[in-house]
């Protein structure tokens, strides 16, 4: 099956670092303060999370794209 | 001293010879330049549309810009995508030790163009381009001389900024669209001149392509490895008697290659340039020309360089250098390049400086670790790969900075031009 995972535009990112606080299991700030974003599939309860992630970035540089599972790979 | 290798001296390894197309490992650069000796040598150019695809792809080229793609892949994708294409050959060479591409534009610029000429057929292409860095005469009048012999007046010559990242294949294409050259993340094959489907192609790999149309993949594979067929040009340079541009076999072991350029005592080997690694010699000298011996070690071609750091050369103010030289070269975009590569410059020139804090090494180990796959191009990996394995290789001279005991002088061995400024 395909599930979502986060995609982030490092040219549009702006390092505001709030997708950070909304999503702590997968995206961490370097340190200069821009998200290191864990591309992998997420599972169903972080899913409302990473959308609010993406919602809330003010440079709309992160975005949910499909992806293979690693086991569907 | 800024010593910047030149195109003069050239030379051919002997290798296997084979019966059809130019004998020995002489591919590239064999051979006057001109067009009718260029004829009677390699015959006329067949058109071999788009089956020239296929032969590629039996022949496993690769390109020879820096990452190695699969070239038939990259030709596909490209004839695949809809509307009229474009075809760009990229012989701007920003990389500041590599000088093979300006060679072979200047000896055989009848094969680069023969090899856009086939490029274009095969993916049916109505637009065709040729990017050189400006500032390079001698390129410019080889290129300009053989559109005359050719009476090509519909090849359009680009001249690119003398600025390393403007070369990466997305930043080019923002330069041909009347940008400033910066990388995109934009996919060329599909959005690309024009925002029409786009091959961009090292001009070396276009060479080969020339050769495959004439002589097919069986004469392309008669030289080289199964896994890496053909030959290669490769820049040698930093601590060797006969600095220049050589044409080998894929396979042929390192040890060879530098007997050849002449080396004393080397400490390190920079192999595959600034977006390759260091390797300690003995290491070094046991591999080959391929793939999958480089690969083991975590290395790699890249565009060909190889570069020597002798004993008698202080490899922390070249490290010092290049990485200031990364950190220049950042077009500013992405977060972490742009503030990362300034962090591991300083770091780096801390080291150089002797600064007994400990944390210098640890900070550029632990920043390598964090720029890469970062940015929208490969620059910050290139600058971690470069920096990762010259604190590793070079770990005793860097504790002799530390200490404030180290007497080897700074040779600059490693050219730091800088970046022409941003419009």
């Amino acid at each position: 099956m395909t599930r979502r995972g986060l995609r982030l535009d490092p040219i549009g990112c702006d390092g505001h670092g709030i997708c950070a606080d909304l999503l702590p299991e997968r995206i961490t700030l370097d340190d200069w303060g821009y998200p290191i974003v864990d591309p992998s599939p997420l599972s169903d309860d972080l899913i409302g999370h990473a959308e609010r992630a993406v919602t809330n970035c003010p440079a709309l540089a992160l975005r949910l794209e499909k992806v293979l599972d690693a086991a569907a790979r | 001293m800024n010593r910047t290798l030149t195109a003069e001296r050239t030379e051919t390894l002997v290798g296997p010879v084979s019966a059809v197309g130019p004998a020995g490992v002489a591919r590239l650069l064999d051979g006057p330049p001109d067009l009718s000796s260029h004829v009677a040598r390699l015959g006329r150019l067949p058109d071999r549309g788009a089956q020239l695809i296929d032969l590629a792809q039996a022949a496993g080229l690769t390109g020879r810009g820096g990452a190695g793609f699969p070239t038939a892949r990259k030709l596909s994708a490209v004839a695949a995508g809809a509307g009229p294409r474009v075809v760009v050959a990229n012989g701007t060479e920003g990389e500041p030790l590599s000088a093979k591409d300006k060679t072979l534009l200047v000896r055989s610029p009848h094969l680069v163009l023969d090899g856009i000429d086939a490029a274009a057929r095969a993916v049916r292409a109505n637009r065709r381009i040729l990017c050189i860095e400006r500032g390079n005469p001698a390129v410019h009048e080889a290129v300009r001389i053989a559109l005359a012999e050719r009476n090509d007046r519909r090849l359009e010559v680009v001249l690119a900024p003398r600025r390393y990242i403007s070369g990466q294949e997305a930043a080019l294409v923002d330069l041909l669209n009347g940008g400033p050259g910066r990388p995109t993340l934009d996919r060329p094959f599909e959005t690309g001149v024009s925002r029409r489907p786009t091959l961009v192609d090292n001009v070396e790999t276009l060479a080969h392509l020339a050769l495959v149309a004439r002589f097919g993949p069986d004469w392309y594979r008669s030289v080289g490895t199964p896994a890496d067929p053909g030959t290669t040009l490769l820049t040698l340079g930093g601590a060797v008697k006969t600095p220049g541009i050589y044409e080998v076999p894929h396979g042929i072991s390192l040890r060879a290659v530098l007997a050849h350029a002449g080396v004393g005592p080397t400490r390190a080997v920079l192999v595959g340039g600034y977006f390759g690694r260091w390797l300690p010699a003995r290491i070094a000298e046991s591999l080959t020309i391929s793939r999958q011996s480089l690969g083991a070690h975590d290395a790699g071609l890249g565009c060909g360089v190889i570069a020597v750091i002798d004993d008698d050369c202080c490899a922390v103010a070249e490290l010092a250098r290049v990485a200031e030289w990364y950190a220049q070269s950042s077009a500013g975009q992405c977060g972490a390049c742009t503030w990362g590569l300034r962090d591991l410059a300083a770091a780096t020139g801390a080291i150089h400086q002797g600064s007994p804090d400990p944390r210098a090494p640890a900070d550029v180990r632990r920043w390598t670790a964090m720029v890469r796959g970062r940015g929208a191009c490969r620059l910050p990996d290139g600058a971690a790969a470069f920096l990762e394995s010259g604190i590793d290789v070079f770990a005793e001279e860097i504790a002799q900075h530390q200490a404030g005991l180290c007497t080897r002088p700074d040779r600059h061995l490693l050219p730091t031009p800088t970046p022409q400024p941003w419009p």
